[in-house]
Order: structure tokens, then sequence, then C-alpha cells
């Protein structure tokens, strides 16, 4: 009886060590969520203006004159895939996997190609033998700014161009609240017909164009599709955050529960050893005085 | 003066500027323009340069990466990728930017394809330098 008193304290204290881990990285995600937050909100009037700038433009040039707005046939694809570095997230980023992995088997039932570039490391690790990796960029989420979006889109306009691949998709997990996330697929090239709020069109009908307009629409998607990605990324880093909050959380409670079952355990088992012992106490005493 | 100009610099990571101003300057894609209330309506690409607004009879200098501006009759809005105000810029870390982007860009050719990078990078020094020294 003894011995499985001490084993019972033993697993207590552990799962204390453990609650207390997840706490702290509750703690921790927590935090750096509402920094991501943050980022996101400052980063939205800049989405908005940009996207606004860009669908008045679209809709006064010519499409053709543009070839990141030409639509080609469809025969290879290639997606970007934002996961996170490292787990312990719950859910996170097997969704987003889950939805590539779908998406790849669909387009590849199509007669098409697929591959990815993969941001964070989740992505690659699952994907490394299953699908072609064009290219990988790992530990970049933890710390990084527009230029990240900018190395990216550098690197996938000019092989559109080429027509080394026809359309180019982005998956992440949209971030929608803390244990909420959807993981997304838009396309991103050929940009697509943007025709929406017909009436703040005629707002800009007045503008001059400095330079003209071909050219401000040759500059403008690039950062168009900078700010897309831009987007994906803060998502995929605030919705990290958010799923390991969510996860630790509940983990957190787990080990709570858990705690409370072994005490109760504990207990029992100590009542048990001391009835034991009065009961070889009163029966000795008995014999004796029976003797 | 009745009527003002309001201004906004916008880039990705945060809303720079937002206020009233007397006049702005802008590097645009085409050459410097200046903007006082009632401008035209424009849209013009804006580059790596030196951008100031007067306040208060008193002029600000920003250090400014490439975007658009956007200029209506009573607003002028900045999307920019960076901004940078004169006083915020360390002007020591410009200076060894600029020194860093000169030695790479003596050392590669034209048809390197890191060549606009570098280029680039050595504008942007420069133009921080240059604004730094306005104070």
């Amino acid at each position: 009886m003894a011995e499985s008193l001490r084993d019972i304290k033993r697993q207590t204290q552990a799962v204390e060590k453990t609650k207390q881990i997840t706490r702290a990285m509750n703690m921790v995600a927590a935090s750096k969520l509402k920094t991501a937050q943050t980022r996101m909100e400052n980063f939205r009037p800049y989405a908005k203006k940009i996207m606004e700038v860009l669908n008045s433009l679209a809709r006064r040039v010519n499409t053709e004159s543009n070839p990141l707005l030409t639509v080609r046939e469809a025969k290879k694809v290639r997606v970007i895939l934002m996961t996170s570095d490292r787990g312990l997230c719950g859910g996170f980023n097997t969704n987003t996997i889950k939805a590539v992995e779908g998406f790849i088997k669909y387009r590849t039932g199509q007669g098409q190609e697929v591959s990815l570039i993969t941001v964070g490391k989740k992505g690659r690790d699952y994907f490394r033998k299953k699908a072609t990796i064009i290219d990988q960029r790992v530990d970049v989420l933890n710390n990084f700014d527009i230029s990240l979006a900018q190395a990216i889109g550098e690197e996938v306009i000019p092989s559109f161009i080429d027509e080394e691949y026809d359309e180019l998709y982005i998956a992440y997990n949209e971030f929608k609240n803390v244990s909420q996330q959807r993981p997304v697929i838009t396309r991103l090239l050929p940009v697509g017909s943007v025709e929406q709020e017909k009436e703040e069109a005629e707002v800009y009908g007045d503008y001059v164009y400095e330079p003209s307009e071909e050219e401000l629409l040759a500059q403008i998607i690039p950062m168009y599709l900078r700010v897309l990605i831009y987007r994906g990324l803060l998502e995929t880093s605030a919705g990290e955050h958010g799923a390991r909050m969510a996860a630790m959380d509940n983990a957190t409670n787990n080990c709570e529960e858990m705690i409370e079952t072994l005490t109760l355990k504990y207990n029992k088992a100590r009542q048990a050893a001391i009835t034991a012992e009065l009961m070889d106490i009163v029966g000795g005493t008995e014999a004796l005085a029976k003797g | 003066m009745a009527e003002e100009l309001m201004l906004e610099i916008v880039t990705p990571e945060e809303l720079a500027f937002s206020g009233k101003v007397e006049e702005v300057t802008v590097p645009g894609s085409e050459g410097e323009f200046g903007v006082l209330i009632g401008h035209v309506p424009l849209l013009s690409a804006v580059k790596y340069g030196e951008l100031n607004y007067t306040q208060n009879n008193k002029k600000t200098y920003f250090a400014i990466g490439t975007g658009y501006a956007e200029v209506t009759d009573v607003k002028v809005t900045l999307l920019v990728e960076s901004a940078v105000e004169a006083d915020e810029i360390d002007a020591e870390e410009a200076k060894r930017e600029k020194d860093e982007a000169e030695a790479e860009l003596s050392k590669i050719g034209k048809d390197d394809p890191d060549f606009q990078k570098v280029s680039d990078a050595l504008t942007r020094a420069e133009v921080k330098l240059k604004v730094a020294e306005k104070l």
C-alpha cells in the first residue's frame, strides 16, 4: 500500500509540472497573439486602400496589357502553403494541410500538375515526400515584416510571366477568433477581374494619372500581391498563436482535472492504509485480551 | 488659412501620420510635386524620397518608400512601404548602410541579378541620410 501511495504522489507532482508549462505557454501565446492582432489591424487600412486603387485602375485598363492579368489554360498550378513552424497548437496546421491535400488530389485528378511553395516547417515536413516542393521558407514567421512578402512576390511573379506555371494559389488559416480558424485557398494569379462597388468607381473617374494608367497598373499589381501574401502571413501568425492559446488552455484544464482525480485517489488510498493499520492494532489487542 | 489639407501616410505597419497640414511636397515618380488645398484629383506613383509637409509654418520631413499618392481637393493619402520621420532616423546607421551598399555595388556588374536590389538599398540609405541632415 505504502508504495502505491508514493506512486500516486509522484504522478500528481508530474502533472502539476506539466500544468505549469502549459499555463506559461498559454500566457506567452496570448501576448504574442495580441501583437499579431495589432499588426493585422494596422495593416488593414493599407490593404483596403490598395484594393480600391487597383479596382478602379483595373476597370479602366485593357486587361491584355498586363501579363499578370492574362488567363491561360491551367496546366500547372502552384500553391503557397502557410503553416506554423512549431507544433502544440491543436488542429491548426492539420486543417490547412488537409485542405491543401484535397486541393492537390482534385487538381491532379483534372490532369493538372501541382507544386508547392511552403512557408513554415509543418507544411514542408508533411508534404516533403508527398508533393513537389519548389521552394521552402522555414523559421521566418517568428519575426517578419513586409520584406518577406516582397521576397516571395519577387520569386513568384517572374516565374508566372515565364509560364513556369499558369495559376497561383495561396493557402492559409484565416483568423476568425481565438478558437476558430478556417483554412482558405484563394487564387492570386492571374489577378481576377475585380468588379464590385461600381458607384465608388465613378468617384475615381476624373483622376489625373501619373505615369500612365498602364504603367501604374504594372506597378500596383505586384504591390497588391505583396499585400495578399503579407495578409496571409499575418493571419497565419495570429492564427497560430490563437490556436496555441486555446490548445494550451485546454491542456491546463485537463491537467487540473487530472490532479483532482489523483488527489482523490491518493486520499482514498491513504484512508485505506490507516484503516488497515487500525484493524491490525484492534485485532492484536483483542487477541491479547482473550489470552 | 481658413481651410486645411488633410494628410494621411499609411504604411503596412502603421498609420505613420494623420493630420491637417498647409502644404505637402511629394516625391512623385515623374518628379517632385507640391500639393495645396484644391488640387486636381491625382493618382501618382511615388518613389523613394523625401516628403515634407508644412504645419503651423513648420516643416517636417519624412523618408518614404515606394508606393502611391492619391490626391483629392481636400485630402492627400500616401500608400507607401515605409515612412520614417527625420528625427527617428539613425544617421550613423544610414551612413553605414550606404557604405555597405556602395561597396557591394562596386563589386557586382550591371548584369548581376542583385544589381537592382543593391542599388535600391543604396537609394534608400541615401534618402535616409539626406532627410536626417534636414534636422
